[in-house]
């Protein structure tokens, strides 16, 4: 119980001192490890997003998009969240945290974690999602966004394989 | 009276000397190098000439310091079945008559695990179906199985690594062992195995996927040609929803033994005390 409340303490003073100096905390510290993520999905020729919103200046009003990207439908605690929340209206290219920082899509899995911290956890673990590769040695994780649309994230149903034969019919 | 006894004991320590030193693991590890490569050549020019393609036939034995362990997440599989065929594929399972490794069992969440209710022959458009959740049963790599006690030619047993083998040469197809095992996880060959030489896997194991005759018992390995070689099993990796985790219960940074330690575990039919090595459990 002690040891749990020094802990907690020391993460608190860890915190306030990232606040009080303002500097983003290094790299490492968030990732510590290189974690093996093939390239994030995007759309067929939708990136790099400047490329269309290098001129048009941010609309921060939020509103159904008609113009454009009308095939996305946010099935994503949409009544609390909108497209700025996660993409950045700044740098079109990245994703952003809640504290502001930027977040590159090969990343994306921080942004996730910040409302995902279990599930963040138990994929770091490698016990959420699947990984492929060696049991001793390099992994190849996947991004959340890899299985899960971000935009409606919930798991779609499969169609099963075929049923086995049952006993008197397995030889045909 | 005496006499009597003392014949008895020196006729089973007889025994058991000829069944250690005839079959077995002994038979595999203690025969001279030479002759196991000799004979392992022998398999794969015969395979080759088979099935029109180069083979490898892995003899790799067990590696010191692991022991695997394996662990399925309940509440994450939807029971679409890409790990039965995964299996097949990878293990050179018979097509015809059908062998599987795997058999996912539909189970109705009010009744929780029954196998007295379990259905493994569902066939809805699409899986999950509402209120079933799905337990795929392969061998649960007993640390005290059954199966290899029952054995009359010593032609199963646990290797150091924690793998249930079988060498298909010893095996007599008495069934015992199928008798034996509590889980349904042996299976038999009925008919010499047919497999399109197309779809055989080249890449095989002595005590796994080689390909087996007519009358012999198989089952899971967890993929010894790929386990032993640092690789992830072929179920592991086709998973679409990442319910199976697979890794060396020794490591104390491994999956499994994050598994074991932060969520609930259990294994099928405890109360039988076979320890399985294979777990289940639910992340959430």
């Amino acid at each position: 119980m002690l040891s749990r409340a020094a802990g907690i303490l020391l993460a608190l003073s860890g915190l306030v001192v990232l606040a009080a100096d303002g500097t983003r905390p290094p790299a490492a510290a968030s990732s510590p490890e290189h974690l093996e993520v093939p390239p994030p999905p995007f759309s067929e020729g939708i990136f790099p997003c400047s490329s269309c919103h290098a001129g048009m200046p941010p609309d921060r009003h939020r509103r159904e998009l008609a113009a454009m990207h009308t095939d996305i439908v946010l099935k994503h605690d949409e009544t609390h969240r909108w497209c700025l929340d996660c993409h950045d209206a700044d740098n079109r290219d990245v994703l952003h945290l809640a504290s502001g920082e930027h977040v590159p899509f090969e990343e994306s899995y921080r942004l996730c974690g910040q409302c995902h911290g279990e599930k963040y956890r138990d994929w770091r673990a490698g016990v959420h999602g699947r990984r492929t590769g060696n049991w001793n040695g390099a992994k190849t994780y996947l991004l959340c966004v890899q299985c899960h649309n971000p935009h409606q994230p919930r798991f779609h149903a499969l169609a099963p394989k075929p049923a086995p034969l049952p006993p008197n019919r397995t030889m045909k | 009276m005496l006499s009597r006894r003392l014949f008895t004991q020196s006729a089973a320590g007889a025994a058991a000397g000829m069944i250690l030193t005839a079959c077995g693991p002994k038979r595999l590890y203690e025969a001279p190098k030479d002759r196991l490569k000799a004979a392992i050549a022998d398999l794969e020019r015969k395979y080759k000439e088979r099935h029109g393609k180069a083979i490898e036939v892995s003899d790799a034995g067990p590696i010191p310091g692991v022991h695997f362990a394996y662990a399925l997440d309940i509440s994450r599989c939807i029971g679409c079945r890409r790990c039965v065929y995964a299996c097949v594929a990878e293990n050179n399972q018979s097509r015809d008559p059908q062998i599987h490794w795997i058999r996912v069992l539909e189970m109705e969440k009010e009744k929780g695990v029954d196998f007295s209710h379990a259905n493994p022959y569902y066939n809805p458009a699409e899986v999950p179906q509402e209120g079933h959740f799905y337990v795929p049963v392969s061998c649960q790599q007993c640390e005290n199985p059954p199966c290899t006690k029952v054995c009359p030619t010593g032609a199963t047993w646990a290797e150091k690594d924690g793998i249930v083998v079988i060498d298909y040469d010893w095996c007599i197809g008495c069934r015992y062992c199928m008798a034996a095992c509590p889980y349904g996880a042996r299976h038999f060959n009925w008919a010499e195995p047919t497999i399109p030489d197309s779809e055989i896997n080249p890449d095989m194991h002595y005590l796994g996927n080689r390909p087996r005759p007519k009358g012999v018992v198989e089952k899971c390995t967890f993929c010894i040609q790929r386990s032993r070689a640092g690789r992830y099993p072929a179920c592991v990796e086709v998973c679409p929803v990442g319910a199976r985790k697979f890794g060396n219960i020794l490591d104390a940074a491994s999956e499994i033994r994050y598994i074991i330690e932060h969520k609930r575990v259990l294994v099928l039919k405890e109360e039988l005390n076979t320890a399985p090595r294979f777990f289940y459990f639910y992340a959430t």
